[in-house]
């Protein structure tokens, strides 16, 4: 839940020292507890007493009722998080960078309140708020927003509750690389020569946060891709609601749609690490 | 906020044009302002439903909400989380232990890589993986004779969820342990420490942050857990999380909404007391070790 995510390296030469029995013993335990219900998982989709062994578990797949709707709802919902979460946040950390210190607590509190708070009483809120909202709101224009908010086609309401759940990791990032460049002195020097602020923004600012904004939306769409309580809760079907559902007919589907999902998050953070190992190695 | 905005400045270039600094703080506006609506009013909502019961102030939720199979299903999850903590917490600092010392880099970093991969990897795919292992018509499960709903049982829970704790701890372990440096073994060998001596005086005071803040974190996962359980246990196993939800969604009788929310602030209760050990806990560990 916190922002340990696997960036973080580890570095030093391993001091030599006996005792490599017990060690080898932990190796052999966790690899045993960690790799059998991955192998198993596999043999599980691949296999049937009926039919042997086969991969139609994942060919099955693409034609399977719904995993195209719900894997774009996810992918759209995921986007659209990003785009949002970062206009939102980037001026946000700049304006308190640059002219306004003093907020900075405040907005280091913000960013970690999502961490503090579980998510299932998050939806809990915002489904109590959207219900009481909408018997309030009736007699008001505002209703209609209300109600076109909740849209099943693509429900804003899920993007504007997954920002509020990446903020911390995008916070993270974001402030890190923040660290490596000296905004003021860059800010100053552009606006100096004339540059207007979205001019600084696009040109400066963006190029030399590159890989901190690309690791804020791998880990925004692996998050998004992956979420499941406050979809199911407030009622919708993206792709992590669509696998159980469909987990109920066919429970092969379902595991190898787990086994890719793995695939998926290992790909997204090797992306992460990738990005952030070059940034390193300039 | 305004006023700070412009003491921030001290003599910068952007004096240039007259108005635009002062009001750079605005940046930070449309955050808040977001913040504040998607955020804060369900946490009103939520507070002031808690407090609310059939139209009136009224503490009844809350007392309901820590009595009977309520009370159960929280002391559930905390039990719960509290066992897969301190396992998890166990057994991952042997094994960051285990990585840190091993002169393989290959092995290390293979092992790190994928513990970063596992400590994300939760929810609904993890208790396919188990059901598949260890479930009833399971590949594992049939060859070792397991009992038919073993796996949907307390300890079938806290298995699934060291999966995603054990890889969780060694990331939040293995920087720790990587400060510890040699020469404090060596210095306490050449004072006559023996390996209990050191790892008692020495090495596990330098650790004990780290650990204690590895244990919240650990905690705080299991404990907000909620779609890992229900796509395992359903109801078997009783925790709030699963409470709350089935009160959201209706399975119950109508009016219980308002439970559902005291139930939310409970947890969120719960949550911000672990939460308020773990980040000064956090400061702390980078004192010894860089």
């Amino acid at each position: 839940m916190a922002a340990l995510t696997g960036l973080e390296r580890v570095s030093g030469a391993a001091p030599r020292r006996p005792g490599a029995w017990w060690r080898g013993l932990v190796f052999l335990l966790a690899a045993a507890y960690f790799l059998v219900p991955l192998g198993t998982a596999f043999w599980y989709t691949i296999y049937t007493p009926t039919a042997g062994v086969s991969l139609s578990a994942y060919g099955e797949l693409l034609t399977a009722d719904g995993f195209a709707r719900s894997l774009s709802l996810s992918l759209g919902l995921a986007v659209a998080t990003i785009v949002v979460v970062l206009l939102l946040a980037l001026p946000a950390m700049l304006a308190v960078r640059l002219f306004a210190p003093r907020l900075r607590p405040v907005m280091e509190v913000l960013c970690t309140l999502p961490l503090v708070v579980p998510p299932i009483t998050f939806v809990a809120g915002i489904g109590t708020a959207l219900r009481g909202g909408t018997d309030l709101l009736a007699p008001t224009p505002f209703w209609a927003t209300l109600i076109a908010v909740q849209d099943p086609a693509f429900p804003v309401v899920l993007v504007l509750a997954y920002v509020v759940l990446v903020l911390p990791f995008v916070y993270r990032s974001l402030d890190a690389g923040l660290r490596t460049m000296d905004v003021r002195t860059l800010v100053e020097a552009a606006r100096n020569l004339g540059a207007s602020w979205p001019y600084v923004l696009v040109r400066v600012i963006v190029p030399n946060l590159r890989s901190a904004l690309a690791s804020a939306s791998f880990l925004t769409l692996a998050l998004v891709l992956g979420e499941y309580t406050v979809a199911s809760l407030l009622g919708y079907e993206p792709f992590a609601v669509w696998i159980v559902t469909v987990s109920g007919s066919k429970g092969q589907l379902s595991v190898a749609v787990s086994i890719l999902s793995l695939l998926l998050i290992w790909l997204l953070l090797l992306a992460v690490s990738t990005v952030f190992s070059r940034e390193k190695g300039k | 906020m305004s006023r700070s905005g412009t003491e921030a400045r001290p003599g910068s270039g952007t004096e240039a044009r007259p108005g635009s600094g002062s009001r750079g703080w605005l940046g930070a506006l449309p955050l808040l302002a977001f913040f504040a609506l998607v955020f804060g009013v369900p946490a009103i909502v939520l507070v002031a439903g808690a407090f609310t019961a059939q139209g009136r102030p009224s503490l009844a939720n809350l007392s309901q909400s820590l009595q009977g199979g309520y009370l159960t299903a929280m002391l559930g999850s905390v039990r719960l989380s509290a066992v897969v903590a301190l396992l998890g917490a166990v057994l991952g600092t042997f094994l960051a232990h285990a990585i840190v010392t091993s002169r393989g880099t290959m092995l290390r970093e293979a092992v790190l890589t994928a513990s970063g991969v596992l400590a994300n990897f939760g929810g609904v795919p993890l208790a396919f993986f188990w059901i598949a292992t260890l479930g009833n018509s399971g590949v594992v499960s049939g060859l070792i004779g397991l009992p038919s709903g073993s796996l949907y049982t307390f300890w079938g829970l806290v298995v699934v969820y060291l999966y995603f704790s054990v890889p969780l701890m060694v990331l939040a372990m293995a920087p720790a342990l990587d400060g510890l440096r040699p020469q404090w073994r060596e210095a306490a060998a050449n004072s006559g420490a023996t390996t209990w001596h050191y790892w008692r005086f020495v090495a596990l005071p330098v650790l004990a942050p780290a650990m204690l803040g590895g244990v919240v974190l650990l905690f705080g996962g299991a404990f907000s857990a909620y779609a890992t359980a229900n796509a395992m246990v359903g109801t078997v196993v009783p925790l709030v999380t699963l409470k709350i939800a089935s009160a959201l969604t209706g399975d119950v009788l109508i009016g219980y909404e308002n439970i559902a929310l005291a139930l939310s602030l409970d947890m969120v209760v719960v949550a911000g007391l672990v939460m308020a050990i773990y980040l000064p806990l956090q400061r702390r560990t980078s004192r010894w070790l860089h």
